[in-house]
């Protein structure tokens, strides 16, 4: 009991000495530094040598685990005036599941046991959308089937995530080109973000997962499509490794109805910009305040 | 005096406090359809069971898939149109022509009369089936009578075949502004940079534009079967002993 209250004291007081230091900061003008002194900053941000050798080894680390020389691990940071934001055209999705595949070829999911990232949700056009009455394990011979529409769902790149809220140990975190990442060296497996996303989208390796090795996709970027250990969360990252570069995502490359679109949402010009302004665009579960940057729409 | 008594009446007494034979049957036969059932689902596998013929029982991967080339890269040029500094150009394929050899179209056609009659294509071209649109449609609405190596919009402008989405943009005029803004069709390349656009009749086929449907590829594996993709892996959790 007591060792509680003197806790919460001994926070009340720094709180107290942050913000005086802050109104005295930018009452006086100085420079930082001294402010930092009296905060005692406890943290140091990587310099970027000991980046270069982090990534080194990483690099080194699946190479090794591969049995492949040619694996690259990147951290290509985010563009500035970049929000990038996803359209995807239900009127023209068939449901081919081409974009599945694409994902697990470019982002190096597990194939055993097989972790999809994009799950194609089949509904019936009588019952409109939704989801509780929508199958993902539909097989016909050819689709489109009449009576059916299909719903994409991937990582909705939230505005407003509630995963990265409830990771315990901030493994997770959203950049500012608007991408969700995942840092699987720091993630420690406890699922929450699992069961806080709404839609999904996050996937465990509940095993070691197993790629061959020359099906190793060796473009990787250290929180996109590196291969993951056993018992860390993994997701769509709008593949990040392509996307930091100007790619397009492989979805929107593979789709063969071009249902998919991506773009900067900061361009006035741009394609999201133009498919906001003239389609009537909508985002899953509104309702819940997530705010995804992945809109759904039906063009004309 | 005393009453003798009834026998009729302790029947009816007795009936009333125990369970007849008639209930007890009743009991018994739906005692043993619940156990039935019971077994029954435990034989079959219990709760999450699949029918015969569902997807999902197998995990695929990619390298499973047949048909789709994964590894495709961009197309030549898409690389240096990126590095463009004014933007707005794009790449767009070479036109799909229905048979290799077919074209130019002059070859055979610059000899011959124009005959704009409607009628059954019989020694050449009986492959096209005609279905688009309004049902007088005819060829030399789209080709060009006196060049056929060009095709000819409504106004009497040729054009070349690589431009052939003029041709399809006089009437479908809100899906060609929706391609050229990059909302319609599939694009390659770089979001910021050059891109890869595909002609409309590289989708669509010019005589029956409707899309054809495609067969999918297989479903993820349900979870109930995701334990047969890794079993020593498995077997080996549940050995290992819990802390």
């Amino acid at each position: 009991m007591s060792e509680k209250s003197i806790d919460r004291r001994t926070l009340m007081i720094s709180a107290g000495l942050t913000t005086m230091a802050g109104i005295s900061a930018a009452a006086s003008g100085k420079s930082a530094g001294w402010m930092e002194r009296l905060l005692k900053r406890r943290f140091v941000e990587l310099s970027d040598a000991r980046r270069e050798e982090i990534l080194a080894e990483l690099e080194e680390t699946c190479r090794k685990k591969f049995g492949r020389d040619d694996i690259t691990v990147t951290d290509t940071p985010a563009m500035d005036g970049v929000e990038f934001a996803y359209g995807l055209d239900l009127s023209r999705c068939v449901g081919c599941r081409r974009c599945v595949y694409a994902c697990v070829h470019e982002n190096n999911q597990s194939r055993d046991p097989q972790i999809h990232w994009i799950r194609v949700l089949e509904m019936k056009k009588e019952h409109g959308i939704d989801l509780a009455e929508s199958n993902i394990y539909y097989d016909p011979e050819e689709v489109p089937e009449p009576d059916s529409f299909y719903v994409p769902v991937a990582c909705q790149q939230c505005r407003k995530p509630a995963c990265t809220k409830v990771c315990p140990v901030k493994a997770t975190w959203q950049e500012p080109d608007g991408i969700v990442v995942i840092d699987s060296d720091w993630c420690i497996g406890c699922r929450c973000c699992m069961s806080a996303c709404p839609y999904g989208a996050r996937h465990f390796n509940w095993t070691e997962p197993t790629i061959a090795t020359d099906e190793i996709n060796p473009d990787t970027h250290v929180f996109g499509n590196r291969p993951r250990p056993k018992g860390v969360v993994e997701k769509c990252t709008f593949c990040i490794q392509r996307t930091r570069k100007g790619r397009y995502p492989a979805c929107v490359e593979i789709c063969p109805v071009g249902a998919r679109k991506f773009g900067n949402l900061l361009d006035e010009a741009g394609e999201m910009r133009y498919l906001m302004r003239e389609k009537r665009v909508f985002v899953l579960k509104e309702e819940l305040n997530t705010r995804p940057r992945f809109y759904y729409f039906y063009a004309t | 005096m005393e009453k003798p008594r009834d026998p009729a009446a302790s029947e009816t007494d007795s009936e009333k406090l125990l369970p007849g034979s008639s209930s007890l049957a009743v009991l018994l036969i739906v005692f043993v359809t619940i156990s039935m059932l019971v077994l029954f689902s435990i034989v079959r596998g219990g709760v999450g069971v699949v029918a015969e013929g569902e997807g999902g029982k197998v995990a695929f991967g990619p390298a499973d898939v047949e048909g789709v080339d994964f590894d495709a890269g961009l197309i030549p040029g898409t690389e240096e149109a990126s590095s463009d500094p004014d933007g707005g150009s794009f790449l767009v394929p070479a036109p799909p022509w229905s048979e290799s050899g077919y074209f130019p179209c002059t070859e055979c056609h610059a000899d011959m009369d124009v005959n704009p009659e409607r009628r059954e294509l019989v020694e050449m071209h009986d492959d096209i089936e005609l279905n688009h649109g309004p049902s007088d449609r005819w060829c030399l609405d789209c080709h060009n009578p006196d060049d056929r190596d060009v095709l000819r919009l409504v106004n009497g402008t040729q054009i070349p075949f690589e431009e052939s989405y003029l041709l399809c943009g006089q009437c479908h005029g809100t899906i060609f502004r929706d391609w050229r803004q990059g909302i319609h069709g599939r694009r390659q390349g770089y979001w910021n940079g050059g891109k890869s656009y595909l002609l409309c009749a590289h989708c669509h086929d010019p005589h029956a534009p409707a899309f054809h449907t495609i067969e999918p590829l297989p479903p993820p594996v349900r979870p109930q079967y995701l334990a047969q993709a890794a079993p020593e892996e498995i077997e080996e959790i549940e050995e290992a002993p819990h802390e």
